[in-house]
C-alpha cells in the first residue's frame, strides 16, 4: 500500500500549491484592484487613519477634522456650514468625498498626493504622525458672506473674481447645504440626509456656479459680440447699427423682437455703445449675421467657452452650439438659442475685459500647506488667453460703463467707484419667468473684482424681473464688499 | 569483517521538546505583539497566561514520553502553535469587537482547547494499540451515519451560515460532522482492509485501467449517495466534499487502482452539476464563487479578499489591520485574517505547517506495518488536507465556498475535539510505526496479521 499513499502525498502537495497559487494572486496580482475598489471600507478607514488638511479662507478653517472616540478617529467638521458648501463639497464615510475640494484636492488633503512623497517620507523618518495637506484659498470671507446673504432665498449662483490673477474670491451657488450632514458618522442620519438632498427640488448639491445644467447667458452674450465686432475692425464703439423695433430674420416666420417692442434709436438707427446701454436685441442680432456665426464661436472661444477648467474642481464647459444658420445666429448674437454658459464663465469675460483683454486661469487655492503651516505649494496666475486687443477692451469698459451710468443697470452704481457692467435677461422656455443675469467689474479703470450673478426664474420678482433689477443689486453689494476690505 | 552493531531508533523526544519550546514562545511573541500594538502595553496576566500555556503542553509531552515514547515529534508543536496562533488572532478579534477577556470567545476557545487536550490525552492514554479499533468497524459506520444525519434531526439541527452542519443542545452549538470525519476513517480502514482483495484483484482492463465488476461497486455508491445527501439536504458542499474525497482516497490506497479514482472524480462531478442544475443554494454558491463583486448576492467572500488584499506581502502587522470587517473572521474566515494581518508571508508559512502535519501522517502511514494502521493514518492525514484545502480553497476561490472550519485555528469547540483526538491517534500510529519490534505490544489478535501484511507487501 505504501505506492499509493507516496502517490496521495504527492496530490497533497498539490492541493496545497493550489493554494499557494490562489492567495498570492489574491494578495500580491490583485491586491491593488481589490484596495481600489470604492466598497472596500478598509481603504475607506485608511484614509480616516491620519488628519485631514484643513481648508483655509483668511487664516479661518471651513473644513477641520476633529479627534473623536470612535473607530474612524476624525470627524470631518465644517464651522460655517451652509456658505462654503460649494467650495469645500464634503467628506463622508458612507459616500466618499465629491462636491467641491474636498472631492477635486482629496490627495492632496488626505496626504495620499505624489507631491507629498517626500514629506511622506521625512514624516516616517522622524517619527512625526503623518497628516494631509492644508489648502488656503483665494476667496474673499467679506465677499463670500455678501454674495452668500444679497442671494438670499432666491436660487442662483454667484461668482467672484481677482480680474488680475483670475483669484476666486467669492462662490456662492444657492440653495446650499449643510456638509457636516454628510460628514457624520451615524450612517443612518448621514443616509437620510443623503436621500433627502438628492429629492430635494431645488438640488442642493449641484454647484450652479461652475455645473448643473448651465444657464443661457441671455444679454450678458452681447458682450461677446460686442467684442467679435471690434475686434473684426468692421465697426467702432460710435458705429452706427440697424436697430429697428423688431428684426426681420431670414428664413423663419419668427422675428426677433426688442423687449419693449421699441426701436432703440432714431430712425431705426443706433451706435454700438448706445446699443448695449439699452441692451438692443435688433442691433446685436443683426451685427450677429453681419459676423457670422464662426465669428462669433471663435470670440466666445477666446474668452473660454468650451475649455475644460479645473479650480481644481472641473467646470462643465461653456458651449456655443457648432451648427448655426442665420436665424440661430442672430438668436446666439443675444445670448438664446443654444448658446449655455456657467456663471464662471460670464465672470471670466468681464475679468479679461477689465484686464486689458487678458483672461486669467480661475483658481480657488492660493496655497497648499504642510500640517505644521509651511508652505509647500504657491503657483503663480497663469493667463489663459488673449480674449481681446487692450483697444477693445478699453472700448468695452467704456461702453459698459454706459450701461451702470445711465442704461439697464443703474441698480449696480457704487458712488464714488466707476463701475463697468451689463445686464442680462435670459428666456428658457415659454411661461417660466427669465433668469436675471448681470455681470460687472469695479473699478472701471483698475479693477479690482469682476463678478457675476444670475438669479433662477427672476428670483423674488418673477415675471417681472430683468437683470438690472434682481440681479445687479447682488453684483454691487459684492463688489462693495471687495473693494471695502 | 563486519560487525554486527544493534541500531537502536532514537525517540526524539527532545526534539520534541526544544520545537514545543520554540511553539509556545512564538505564540507568547505573538500575544504580546497583538497587546502592544492595541494598547501600547505589555498583557497584564503574560507570565501566568505562558506557564499555563507551558504546562498544557508539557503535560502533554510528558504523556508521550510516557505512553507512547516513539510517537512522530513534530506533530505535538504543529498543532500546539496551530492552536495557539489561532487563540492569538480570536483575541486578536475579541479586542477589535469591543469584547472584554470574559465575555470573549478566546476564553470559551482556550477552555475547549484545555478539554480537547484532555480528552486527546485519554485516548493516548486508553488506546494502547490502535488495531484495537478494527474491532469498532460496523460500530463506528453507526456512528458516522448518525452524527451525519442528526443535524437534520428537528429541534436539534441548526443552520448556521447557511449550512444544516450544527446541532444546539441547550446553549452549546456543535458541529458533528467533526467526529464524524474520524468515525468514518476508522469504518472506511477497517471495512477496506477486509475487502480489498476483492476490490484490488477482479476486473477486466478498460483502456489500460481495470474497471472494477459491477458488484464491487455498491460500496463507493453508497458513499457517494450519502455525500450527496449532506450536500442536498445539509446544504454543504465542504462535508460532503470531504466525506467522499476520504473515502475515494482510501480506497485508492487499499487497491492501488486508479480506476477508483476516475470513478470517484466522474459520479463527484456528476453529482455536484446535477446538485447545480436542480437546487438554488447551490447555485446561489457557485455565482458567489465566480464573480464575488456582483451586486445582490452576499458580500462575505469579498470582504474576505479585501481583507487578504489588505495585508499584501508583509501584512498589516499582528492587531494593526482590520480582520474584524469580515464577516466570520474568527471561524471560516479565519484564514484572511491571518493573510490580513501577518501576509502572504505569513499565510504561507501556515500552510506550510498544514504541509508538514499531513505529511508527517502520511510518513506514519508508510512506516506502520499493518494494513489497518496505514489506511487509517493516510485517511486521516488526507483529511486534514482536503478540509484545508475546502476551507483555503473556499475563501481563495479555488472553489466554491462551504462551511468548514480551519483545523485547529478556527473558533469552535467541536472542531478542537475531532481534530486533536485525530492527532491523538495518529500519535499512536506513529507510536506503533516507529518502535522497535521487540517493543512492540502484543498485537490485538493472535493471527499476527502485522506479520502478514508485511510479507504481503514486499
Amino acid at each position: 500500500m505504501n505506492a499509493p499513499i507516496r502517490r496521495l502525498s504527492a496530490v497533497v502537495a498539490l492541493l496545497f500549491c493550489a493554494l499557494l497559487v490562489s492567495s498570492t494572486t489574491i494578495q500580491v496580482v490583485q491586491a491593488k484592484s481589490l484596495q481600489d475598489r470604492p466598497d472596500n471600507r478598509r481603504t475607506l478607514l485608511d484614509s480616516y487613519a491620519r488628519e485631514r488638511g484643513q481648508i483655509l479662507v483668511g487664516g479661518t478653517p471651513v473644513a477641520k477634522s476633529v479627534p473623536t472616540k470612535d473607530e474612524l478617529k476624525w470627524l470631518r467638521t465644517y464651522p460655517q456650514g451652509e456658505l462654503y458648501s460649494h467650495v469645500t463639497g464634503y467628506y463622508s464615510f458612507t459616500y466618499g468625498a465629491g462636491g467641491g475640494l474636498e472631492g477635486a484636492d482629496n490627495d492632496l488633503l488626505s496626504g495620499s498626493s505624489d507631491t507629498l512623497f517626500y514629506r511622506r517620507v521625512s514624516d516616517i523618518l522622524t517619527g512625526k504622525t503623518p497628516s494631509g495637506a492644508s489648502l488656503e484659498l483665494t476667496i474673499n470671507p467679506a465677499a463670500q458672506k455678501a454674495a452668500d446673504q444679497a442671494l438670499g432665498d432666491q436660487r442662483g449662483a454667484v461668482v467672484a473674481l481677482d480680474p488680475k490673477t483670475g483669484d476666486i474670491l467669492a462662490l456662492v451657488s444657492h440653495p446650499a447645504y449643510d456638509p457636516s450632514l454628510l460628514s457624520g458618522h451615524d450612517t443612518k442620519k448621514v443616509q437620510s440626509a443623503w436621500t433627502r438632498l438628492n429629492a430635494d427640488k431645488g438640488r442642493p448639491l449641484i454647484d450652479r456656479a461652475i455645473g448643473g445644467d448651465l444657464y443661457p447667458p441671455g444679454s450678458t452674450f452681447k458682450l461677446v459680440t460686442a467684442a467679435a465686432a471690434l475686434e473684426s475692425g468692421k465697426f467702432t464703439e460710435e458705429s452706427q447699427v440697424p436697430g429697428p423695433a423688431t428684426l426681420d430674420l431670414p428664413q423663419t416666420t419668427v422675428n426677433l423682437p426688442n423687449d419693449d417692442h421699441l426701436p432703440c434709436g432714431p430712425g431705426n438707427k443706433t451706435s454700438l455703445t448706445h446699443a448695449l446701454q439699452v441692451s438692443c436685441n435688433t442691433a446685436f442680432g443683426w451685427l450677429g449675421m453681419r459676423l457670422g456665426a464662426d465669428a462669433l464661436r471663435s470670440q466666445a472661444a477666446k474668452f473660454g467657452v468650451g475649455d475644460k477648467l479645473e479650480i481644481p474642481m472641473s467646470v462643465t464647459p461653456s458651449r456655443v452650439p457648432a451648427e448655426l444658420n442665420e436665424p440661430q445666429t442672430a438668436q446666439a448674437a443675444i445670448g438664446q438659442y443654444d448658446v449655455r454658459m456657467t456663471p464662471l464663465q460670464v465672470a471670466m469675460i468681464s475679468a479679461a475685459i477689465a484686464n486689458n483683454g487678458v483672461v486669467m486661469q480661475p483658481r480657488l487655492v492660493k496655497r497648499v500647506l504642510s500640517s505644521d503651516l509651511e508652505v509647500i505649494n504657491q503657483p503663480d496666475p497663469v493667463e489663459l488667453s488673449q480674449a481681446v486687443s487692450p483697444d477693445t477692451s478699453a472700448a468695452l469698459t467704456r461702453m459698459m460703463e454706459t450701461v451702470v451710468t445711465s442704461g439697464t443697470g443703474t441698480a449696480a452704481q457704487i458712488p464714488g467707484v466707476d463701475v463697468a457692467g451689463k445686464t442680462g435677461t435670459a428666456q428658457h422656455g415659454k411661461g417660466l419667468a427669465p433668469h436675471a443675469w448681470f455681470t460687472a467689474f469695479a473699478p472701471a479703470q483698475d479693477a479690482k473684482v469682476a463678478v457675476a450673478v444670475v438669479v433662477e426664474d427672476g428670483g423674488r420678482l418673477g415675471n417681472e424681473a430683468f437683470g438690472g433689477k434682481v440681479a445687479a443689486p447682488i453684483a454691487k453689494s459684492v463688489m462693495q464688499a471687495v473693494l471695502g476690505s | 569483517m563486519t560487525t554486527v552493531s544493534t541500531y537502536r531508533p532514537r525517540t526524539r523526544r527532545n526534539v520534541e521538546l526544544a520545537l514545543l519550546l520554540l511553539a509556545v514562545a512564538i505564540v507568547v511573541l505573538a500575544y504580546v505583539n497583538v497587546e502592544l500594538s492595541v494598547s501600547g502595553d505589555f498583557p497584564p496576566g503574560l507570565v501566568g497566561q505562558t506557564i499555563g500555556l507551558l504546562a498544557i503542553s508539557l503535560a502533554f509531552h510528558g504523556l508521550l514520553r510516557w505512553r507512547a515514547s516513539y510517537a512522530d515529534p513534530l506533530l505535538l508543536p504543529i498543532v500546539t502553535l496551530l492552536n495557539g496562533l489561532g487563540l492569538v488572532m480570536i483575541h486578536r478579534l475579541d479586542i477589535a469587537k469591543g469584547r472584554g477577556i470574559s465575555d470573549g470567545l478566546a476564553l470559551k476557545q482556550l477552555t475547549w482547547s484545555a478539554l480537547a487536550v484532555a480528552i486527546a490525552a485519554v485516548v493516548l492514554f486508553l488506546l494502547r494499540d490502535h488495531r484495537i479499533l478494527r474491532r469498532y468497524t460496523f460500530i463506528s459506520a453507526v456512528v458516522a451515519f448518525v452524527l451525519l444525519v442528526v443535524p437534520l434531526v428537528p429541534g436539534i439541527g441548526r443552520s448556521v451560515n447557511g449550512s444544516r452542519i450544527w446541532i444546539g443542545l441547550g446553549p452549546f452549538t456543535f458541529q458533528p460532522g467533526e467526529i464524524a470525519k474520524i468515525a468514518l476513517a476508522v469504518f472506511f480502514a477497517g471495512y477496506l482492509v477486509q475487502t480489498r482483495d476483492a476490490l484490488s484483484l477482479a476486473g477486466r482492463k478498460v483502456l489500460g485501467m481495470t474497471l472494477p465488476r459491477g458488484r464491487d461497486l455498491g460500496p463507493i455508491l453508497v458513499a457517494w449517495v450519502l455525500s450527496l445527501l449532506v450536500l442536498v439536504f445539509e446544504k454543504d458542499l465542504g462535508s460532503s466534499l470531504l466525506l467522499f474525497g476520504l473515502f475515494v482516497s482510501m480506497l485508492y490506497v487499499a487497491t492501488e487502482r486508479i480506476s477508483w479514482i476516475a470513478i470517484g472524480l466522474t459520479l463527484f462531478c456528476g453529482g455536484a452539476y446535477l446538485a447545480f442544475l436542480l437546487f438554488g443554494h447551490v447555485q446561489s454558491r457557485v455565482h458567489l464563487w465566480l464573480d464575488p463583486f456582483a451586486p445582490g448576492q452576499s458580500d462575505q467572500l469579498a470582504k474576505g479578499l479585501m481583507g487578504m488584499a489588505a495585508g499584501g506581502l508583509l501584512g498589516t502587522g499582528l492587531g494593526r489591520g482590520r480582520p474584524d470587517l469580515t464577516y466570520f473572521a474568527e471561524s471560516d474566515f479565519i484564514v484572511p485574517s491571518f493573510g490580513e494581518e501577518l501576509g502572504l508571508v505569513g499565510l504561507f508559512a501556515l500552510l506550510v505547517l498544514y504541509v508538514l502535519l499531513v505529511e508527517r501522517g502520511m510518513r506514519t502511514a508508510l512506516g506502520v506495518r499493518d494494513g489497518f494502521g496505514k489506511l487509517l493514518a493516510s485517511g486521516l492525514a488526507f483529511a486534514v488536507a482536503l478540509q484545508c484545502f475546502v476551507v483555503v480553497g473556499g475563501v481563495t476561490r479555488v472553489i466554491p465556498l462551504t462551511g468548514l472550519t480551519m483545523p485547529f485555528l478556527s473558533y469552535g469547540g467541536s472542531s478542537l475535539l475531532a481534530n486533536w483526538s485525530l492527532v491523538a491517534l495518529l500519535l499512536r500510529i506513529s507510536d506503533h510505526a516507529r518502535r522497535p519490534v521487540d517493543e512492540q505490544p502484543a498485537g490485538p489478535s493472535s493471527t499476527g496479521q502485522a506479520h502478514t501484511e508485511v510479507v504481503v507487501l514486499r
